[in-house]
């Protein structure tokens, strides 16, 4: 594996542009004073209640993520290729989603192979031909991005139906000015705070046409054994929409309603935090307690939005990922500003072979899973893990897509012997509304805290950093 | 607002007030039986703790005698008790949690500070007589601040109807079960000024409801039995007498009545019983019978909270 890029960095020793200011600032800082810091963050995080659930793990059913106080700093240019190639992703990604519900444009013109979508669990026929407001599939995107050198941004997974962790996005700028007033003093960072606003327009903006001038939206969140709850309440919050669970709404003539104090209210948009999977209990499984029986009915009458739409995790599919850069180019007549990592088809014979061949080169994934669970890293894994998965990846091979080992980008984190490089990625989040599609500059900054590793997942190891955008 | 999250925020100060309450049991019965038994009787004070508490069947299905671990384990600690004071903690957090939205961040912080300080702290300490009453300053403590923070932040809305909805009712509730446990110390009929077996008890009694200094306050006389029974049924100036809680809850009703537009059998019921409680004098209810007016009011209580969870959170 390549040596990484490191983002504050050069080669040879000198720093880049972005992190000049930072790092006379950490000049002027004793260690022992960011440690303190870290301490006085985490217990402010304790406090406020941030923390995610991690399945499976009985003991610690609620944990903070690790928060690593030392800014990741992307410069204006940076950011302007990022912004750009985003929106054209998801430009696609919404177009796509509506051409395989409705006229099936691309399967048509074999660009990408029919059985690909038929067969594939997260394809919802009950999509077909069904319009949504304004034609918009995913109203909210987590698009994550990684850099192996000073030019080349690689998307790693396109996340367009739950995307999570943008309340650590907004929490962690918070926290950093609170505790670090005198750095931000000395940067223009562009600020974050506004998305729960611009997601609100965006929301209001898809409103069914039978709806009141004033909408009523509400959060449909799985509850408080969710590992993402308390970024559920978060946003209910700071939208200023009711938290509602499964159970608080009901389905009346094709109508959603929610049930209050005074009586049955009429619900609008839906931002769901839901999966397709738990919505409905008549439509998909039926052993959900969480959903809303009949839900479906009122969504596909049109009285009810649901953001993002039913059936959108056919596009951010592992297996439809590899063809991102022709699903660009098809809809939109442009070459893909943002690359995708090169991605062996299992499926396909000639991938197949390579794969087995090099499995101690590459990452596998599972074409449906996520969260990083069900992967293979082959560079760290032992001989027997790696045989194991030669017999799954054989029985199943449409089940998995294989990547190189991408160098992930670096950025310096605090720890006790003092700055050391780590491997981070970037989930910025991609608002779209009616009238236009918004990036509040930043993003979520997963780092893999121990030295060497990849992972970034926070229930792998993984921590979060304050994303900057500098404005300049 | 959602009935789920005027379930919680109603439930959540029930619980705090409930947890509240066990804290002062354990307490006045932990000062009673420190006494020598010439004082106090051969009475089994854990054992009336355990009536008090409402938690008879559940302690005697799985303890043949009340003692003092076996009791305050029960009432403090026991996972399986689901009104002990651990887990009406733990419950107020979990609706906490998920009204998040609801709290401010005074009201979020109080429970969610206990609850860690629970696990961290209580949860394993060694079980001395000095951790127990560590332990029992801090839930009253968590009471207080938590009462404390939604009386000076938040806004005046359903939300804090609500939540003071469960506050009084639970207090209601405590008032009327400890006299029903006690009545009978209560009563005047052989007029023999109390000994100092009866004086204890009706120490711990006031102290279980912390109206010890107020009695003085308010009768400047010695205990006298009936007038304990004034001031925790009729007297509407102490704030967990019977009277105070219904005007209490009088007012919240009232409160969301005009917000909503709208009146309905949870304001009618709870007036009734106000009213009742106005115009009655002790020596009525001495007359008619102390322990069958109690229990009338012991029954009005659950009504009302039948009702109100129909009219509102369901």
């Amino acid at each position: 594996m390549a040596v990484a890029f490191d983002e504050m960095n050069q080669p040879d020793g000198s720093l880049r542009q972005a992190y000049q200011e930072l790092s006379l600032w950490l000049n002027d800082t004793p260690p022992d004073a960011l440690e303190y810091r870290r301490k006085e963050a985490e217990l402010l995080f304790r406090r406020i209640g941030i923390t995610f659930a991690v399945y499976g793990e009985a003991e610690a059913q609620e944990r903070l993520i690790p928060f690593d106080v030392i800014p990741r700093i992307i410069s204006a240019r940076d950011w302007a290729v990022l912004e750009a190639g985003l929106k054209q992703r998801v430009k696609a990604l919404n177009l796509f989603l509506s051409d395989i519900y409705h006229g099936r444009d691309i399967l048509r013109a074999g660009t990408i192979p029919e059985d690909l979508i038929y067969q594939n669990p997260v394809f919802r026929p009950e999509m077909n031909g069904q319009d949504v407001p304004h034609d918009i599939y995913v109203h909210i995107a987590g698009i994550d991005i990684v850099r192996v050198d000073p030019e080349k941004f690689y998307v790693l997974e396109d996340n367009a139906r739950t995307p999570s962790g943008v309340s650590y996005m907004l929490e962690n700028r918070e926290i950093m000015m609170r505790l670090f007033p005198d750095l931000f003093a000395r940067h223009r960072v562009a600020p974050v705070e506004n998305y729960t606003d611009e997601l609100l327009a965006a929301l209001r903006s898809v409103a069914p046409a039978t709806a009141s001038a004033e909408p009523n939206i509400a959060l449909l969140t799985p509850g408080i054994y969710n590992s993402a709850y308390y970024e559920h309440s978060f946003l209910a919050d700071k939208l200023g929409i009711e938290l509602v669970e499964g159970r608080d709404l009901l389905v009346r003539d094709e109508q959603v309603f929610m049930r209050t104090t005074e009586g049955l209210k009429r619900v609008d948009v839906i931002y769901r935090r839901l999966d397709d999977d738990f919505l409905d209990p008549l439509a998909f499984r039926p052993d959900s307690m969480l959903g809303v029986p009949g839900l479906m009915t009122a969504y596909t009458a049109g009285n009810v939005t649901l953001a993002n739409a039913v059936g959108t995790g056919i596009s951010d599919d592992k297996a439809v990922y590899s063809y991102m850069p022709e699903i660009v180019k098809f809809y939109l007549d442009e070459e893909p500003i943002l690359n995708n990592v090169p991605t062996y088809r299992c499926r396909q014979a000639d991938d197949l072979k390579y794969v087995l061949d090099n499995l101690h080169d590459l990452v596998v994934k599972e074409v449906h899973g996520s969260g990083g669970y069900g992967m293979l890293i082959g560079p760290s894994a032992t001989k027997e893990m790696i045989a194991s998965f030669r017999d799954r990846l054989k029985a199943q091979p449409d089940n998995f897509i294989a990547q190189p080992t991408l160098a992930l980008s670096t950025c310096p984190i605090a720890t006790e012997q003092g700055l050391a490089p780590r491997h981070v990625d970037l989930r910025p989040f991609v608002l779209t509304g009616r009238e236009h599609t918004t990036i509040v500059p930043g993003g979520l900054t997963r780092v893999a805290l121990k030295e060497g590793s990849l992972v970034v997942n926070s229930s792998q190891g993984g921590g979060t950093k304050d994303t900057w955008v500098l404005d300049e | 607002m959602l009935s789920r999250t005027a379930e919680n925020l109603y439930w959540l100060a029930r619980y705090v007030e409930r947890a509240e309450y066990l804290a002062r049991t354990i307490d006045a019965t932990l000062r009673a039986t420190a006494l020598p038994s010439a004082y106090v009787g051969k009475s089994n004070e854990w054992e009336s703790a355990i009536y008090t508490a409402g938690v008879a069947d559940g302690f005697f299905g799985k303890h043949e005698q009340a003692d003092e671990r076996s009791v305050v384990d029960y009432l403090a600690f026991a996972t399986d008790n689901p009104s002990s004071i651990r887990n009406c903690i733990e419950i107020a957090r979990l609706n906490s949690r998920s009204v998040r939205t609801a709290l401010t961040v005074e009201m979020w912080d109080t429970i969610n500070g206990a609850w860690i300080e629970l696990q961290q702290v209580w949860v394993n300490a060694p079980r001395t007589r000095d951790n127990l009453s560590r332990f029992l300053r801090f839930v009253q403590e968590t009471s207080l601040r938590f009462d404390g923070s939604a009386y000076r932040t938040m806004l005046r809305n359903d939300a804090y109807w609500f939540s003071r909805l469960g506050l009084h009712l639970e207090r209601a509730d405590n008032t009327a079960r400890i006299l029903d446990v006690k009545y009978h110390m209560l009563l005047p009929e052989d007029e023999h000024i109390g000994g100092p077996l009866d004086y204890y008890q009706w120490t711990s009694i006031l102290r279980s409801v912390s109206a010890l200094t107020a009695y003085h306050w308010v009768y400047r006389e010695t205990l006298k039995p009936w007038l304990i029974a004034d001031l925790l049924i009729l007297n509407n100036s102490l704030p967990r007498s019977l009277a105070s809680c219904y005007d209490n809850l009088v007012r919240n009703l009232d409160q969301i009545g005009v917000a909503y537009g709208r009146q309905g059998p949870a304001q009618r019921h709870a007036r009734g019983v106000r009213n009742r409680l106005e115009h009655s004098k002790m020596d009525d209810i001495f007359q008619h019978g102390l322990h069958e007016f109690i229990e009338e009011l012991i029954a009005d209580n659950s009504r009302l909270g039948d009702i109100i969870a129909k009219q509102y959170l369901i």
